[in-house]
């Protein structure tokens, strides 16, 4: 029932969007307004119907997805296990949390996800978009319903990735769900990393769509900005769960391996900050555009890649997630857009031109497009690091690989540039900077971050890490600087308007969300890479065999490892140890263990079966903002698995009746022999056996409390390793307030009309230049000839909305200049 | 700027000339670093041979062994993990394995694997804490154990 009407509702939403797509490009074309008001009328308005029928048919698209979605769910949580998705990868003793999110543990299940977002996303953006950008909508459109198509085609044709795929007869239980898998970062990581993948469908999509239409002007970035803001913000979401996950559950205590699916994962993310930042310099002075158009297609391409590689087994990675059939389709997708875009930039390369320059060094976007330029070289490295297997056997044809001293050489140098550039950026004005400002501004961070590195050197012996220190040096730099933005735009708040201090701080963030959101991420990032920074260079990591009393000295702290632990129940046996860790006259207690699972969907069997599933290491760890203390601990186990083998065979002596075992034995084998001649018996004899097996294996684990066993406890001292979480969450709330839309109904997802679109950003520009000069960083006289400057193009675009786009019948009131701050 | 002629003092370039020279550096930084990173990568890299290629590699070499654990074949000893590997589609013969450090939590019998190591007299001796153990999950088509 579920299988059929699920597959009903996704072949439905598949043609939905093929119907989407040739629908948006059959309305494609240059209308005006009026013409629109006309056909309205009229009743004819062939083209603007055609554009309306195929966003209502993206609409409906969404709508049958999450019919599909909710029919999985419905299915996962009720066990319907005649749907094969359900089976394989949930069972009735899941949790119910993990059966409802199992779906993305599967192929075909997290291809569904993919579309179900798009899906979302697409209907989001033609909402916010409805009835403005006419030219440029029935392109994306088109893109976003090609995508679509191309992923609901995929699970439908394929073969073997149909989430609706049945079983029948349908079994009375599943598999389960991995038990490393049943983390709660896991369950949410997935869907974040996905959504970022598919979030940057929509400027990709409308990206195309202008260079399409030759509107290539700054108006399909004012419409999506947002959008790959979301998917820059739950991108970095997914990688930050994915390293916290790393580090607190896999048992080897680091968080980030350059392990080709993170690279995948990282590479957009790298693409899309500078994206995010080189729009800035298309919206406000018309320039990159070209630049701009390549890096939204790598951004894209990317994410795809991202998604064919955790397919595909071309490369080894940690992530094993098997050869399937998808992997190429989707590197045919990828060769689809490369090859499009690429012609279709070429072939606007003419429109792409821009008349104006870079003014002067010393200017934001100076700095914009030297991060662009880091950023994108981070990128290039870790492409070709991470493809090297592949690159090598096209020349050597010997598949070699590059581990992580390989990736840490390179990368580390350009972050460390990367966090000096976060500072530098913000001071700094847009068009040009006289030197004399620069410097003014430059004085109290570039003292301070001296200040931190001499302190540094003397106290903390930095000097031995000379990486490091440069990093700590440059991110004190960037951080007092991004400070020093927050007290000077404050109090020239305050100047002009009173209030508290705090008050003011919030005032300007409100009222400027886009770049005080901005600063706060490059808080963050400048946090989190001092946390990377210290706890890679400066990590103390041992590895202590101790026997239960035993204590070890690591890093001035003494270890204890005071007893051992075991706890055995239906699913595993768990191993662990208490060990209390003393510094001065501070101690506290870590239980780390190690679980043994049967095998994923195994609820019966030999007692030795246990040893034949999963094994997962439960860290102890200390967190602090000074430095975390992590072990986690391999017990020796050799002598209870002899035991556990000699107990089953003497089980299956005892079971089978044979001499010579105990009386209680005989009594068992009889409830067998009768159980075998009568089925009703069955349930009776499995139970007593069940009994005496846990009995067993109770003991068993017991004598391991006794025999004092030496265990292994690999110990990692980690300093500041905490900040990477707390500058990963400081850059999320940034990114948050980036995103969060304004409270004045004027500025929507998208501004009414273009022309709105384009004095809102000249009005904004002309009140960043006035809090700029208040707040010292505009000389006075730079400060007059922009605002000479901004204010003319002000007028320009007044000028221009008479006729320009057709709208010209009203005509707009001459607006005041920018209100003050 | 006036002028604009080559009669200028060199510190007002005329713009044009200015922005070639930072082309120019930039081409040459970026050619420059590509060069770095194709020479680096391989020099810095391993080669990766399955087991039924190592049997016969060089020894002393420095390869990464990529293979399936040879499932019941674990045993823990004072100095570490011993246990055999074959190559990923199981065929071919299985090579001994020596490892001490750390063991991540998927690693067991049938999981494919990767470790960095050499050959010793017919034994595979991994580096300590090279061992990378695939995780299962997640996409695999059927659950083989």
């Amino acid at each position: 029932m579920t299988a059929s009407l699920g597959s009903a509702a996704l072949a439905l939403a598949f043609l939905a969007f093929v119907f989407a797509a040739f629908a948006a490009l059959a309305g494609r074309g240059r209308t005006s307004l009026r013409y629109a008001a006309e056909s309205a009328t009229s009743g004819e308005g062939g083209r603007e119907r055609w554009v309306l029928a195929s966003r209502r048919a993206v609409y409906a698209a969404c709508g049958l997805l999450t019919v599909c979605v909710l029919l999985i769910e419905l299915a996962f949580a009720n066990d319907d296990f005649s749907l094969s998705i359900v089976q394989q990868h949930s069972s009735i003793e899941t949790p119910t949390f993990y059966k409802l999110s199992a779906m993305w543990s599967s192929q075909e299940g997290s291809l569904l996800l993919w579309a179900w977002v798009l899906s979302l996303a697409a209907s989001l953006a033609l909402y916010a978009t409805r009835g403005k950008l006419r030219e440029i909508v029935p392109y994306a459109t088109a893109v976003m319903a090609g995508v679509g198509t191309f992923f609901t085609g995929l699970m439908l044709f394929a073969g073997g990735v149909n989430p609706f795929a049945g079983l029948s007869p349908a079994p009375a239980d599943g598999v389960g769900l991995n038990p490393l898998l049943q983390h709660p970062s896991m369950m949410i990581h997935p869907p974040m990393l996905y959504s970022g993948y598919v979030a940057f469908t929509i400027p990709f999509a409308f990206a195309i769509g202008a260079l399409a239409a030759r509107r290539l002007d700054a108006s399909w970035i004012r419409a999506t900005r947002r959008f790959a803001l979301i998917a820059w913000a739950l991108l970095g979401f997914g990688l930050l769960l994915g390293a916290r996950w790393s580090y607190t559950e896999l048992g080897w205590g680091g968080y980030w391996a350059w392990d080709p699916v993170e690279n995948a994962a990282l590479m957009p993310w790298l693409i899309g900050t500078a994206f995010l930042h080189s729009i800035m310099v298309q919206e406000k002075r018309g320039m990159l555009k070209v630049w701009n158009a390549c890096l939204i297609v790598a951004a894209f391409s990317l994410a795809l890649l991202g998604t064919f590689l955790v397919r595909s087994g071309v490369l080894q990675s940690i992530h094993a997630f098997g050869d399937s059939t998808v992997g190429p389709y989707i590197l045919g997708l990828i060769a689809v857009v490369l090859i499009g875009s690429t012609a279709l930039i070429v072939s606007r390369l003419d429109d792409l031109r821009s008349p104006r320059r870079i003014d002067s060094l010393a200017s934001r976007e100076a700095v914009f497009v030297v991060n662009n330029l880091l950023l994108v070289a981070l990128c290039a490295t870790i492409f070709w690091g991470t493809f090297f297997p592949l690159i090598s056997e096209l020349f050597t044809g010997e598949k070699s690989s590059l581990a992580a001293p390989w990736f840490d050489r390179y990368t580390t140098p350009l972050a460390i540039g990367l966090v000096l550039f976060t500072g530098i950026g913000p001071l700094l004005a847009w068009r040009r900077v006289s030197w004399a400002t620069a410097k003014r501004v430059f004085v109290v961070p570039s003292l301070l971050a001296a200040a931190v590195g001499v302190g540094l050197v003397a106290f903390a012996g930095a000097a031995a890490e000379p990486w490091a220190l440069a990093l700590f040096v440059f991110a004190t730099f960037a951080l007092v600087g991004l400070g020093q933005e927050f007290w000077r735009g404050a109090t020239a708040r305050r100047s002009l308007r009173g209030g508290s201090l705090p008050a003011a701080l919030v005032g300007i963030v409100s009222t400027n969300r886009r770049r005080y959101g901005g600063y706060i991420v490059h808080i963050g990032i400048a946090v989190l890479l001092i946390g990377i920074a210290a706890s890679s260079s400066f990590q103390t990591n041992r590895d202590l065999q101790l026997a239960p009393g035993e204590s070890a000295e690591v890093d001035g702290r003494t270890v204890t490892y005071e007893r051992p632990t075991v706890a055995v129940d239906a699913q595993k046996f768990s191993f662990g140890g208490v060990v209390t860790v003393q510094q001065g006259d501070r101690s506290f207690v870590l239980r780390p263990a190690r679980r043994y699972y049967r095998p994923t969907g195994q609820q019966s069997g030999t007692i030795a079966s246990f040893f034949e599933g999963e094994a997962t290491s439960e860290v102890g760890l200390r967190a602090g903002l000074g430095s975390d203390f992590w072990t986690s601990m391999a017990p020796d186990i050799a002598a209870v698995q002899r035991r556990v083998r000699a107990a089953d065979q003497g089980f299956r002596a005892c079971v089978g009746g044979e001499p010579g075992t105990p009386p209680q034995c005989r009594a068992v084998a009889q409830l067998m022999r009768a159980a075998v001649a009568n089925p009703q018996l069955r349930p009776v004899a499995l139970a007593q056996i069940e009994r005496l097996q846990t009995a067993t294996a109770e003991r068993i684990a017991r004598s391991y409390l006794s025999e004092g066993s030496v265990a292994t406890f690999r110990v990692i001292v980690d300093p500041l390793v905490t900040w990477m979480w707390i500058g990963g969450l400081i850059a999320l709330s940034g990114a948050l307030i980036g995103i969060w839309p304004a409270r004045r109904p004027r500025r929507r997802l998208v501004a009414d009309t273009e022309l709105e679109a384009l004095k809102e950003a000249k009005y904004r520009e002309i009140r960043d230049a006035e809090l700029d000069h208040a707040a010292g960083k505009l000389s006075d006289e730079d400060f007059a000839l922009l605002d000479a400057e901004l204010r003319r193009e002000a007028i320009e675009i007044l000028g221009n909305g008479n006729g320009a786009y057709g709208i010209g019948e009203q005509t707009e009131p001459a607006k005041q200049p920018a209100e003050p701050l | 700027m006036e002028g604009g002629g080559h009669c200028d003092n060199p510190r007002t370039l005329d713009p044009q000339r200015k922005r070639k020279i930072r082309l120019v550096v930039a081409l040459g930084v970026a050619v420059m670093l590509a060069a770095a990173l194709v020479y680096t990568s391989f020099s810095a890299s391993t080669e990766a041979k399955e087991p039924s290629e190592l049997l016969s590699a060089a020894p002393g070499a420095t390869y990464d062994m990529t293979g399936k654990v040879v499932k019941g074949s674990i045993r823990r000893g004072d100095e570490g993990l011993r246990f055999r590997v074959v190559d990923r589609d199981g065929g071919g013969e299985s090579i001994p394995v020596t490892y001490s450090g750390t063991v991540p939590d998927p690693f067991r019998g049938g999981r494919e694997i990767v470790l960095t190591g050499a050959v010793e007299s017919g034994v595979f001796v991994g580096q300590p804490d090279t061992l990378v153990t695939k995780c299962p999950s997640k996409f695999t088509t059927s659950n083989d154990s």
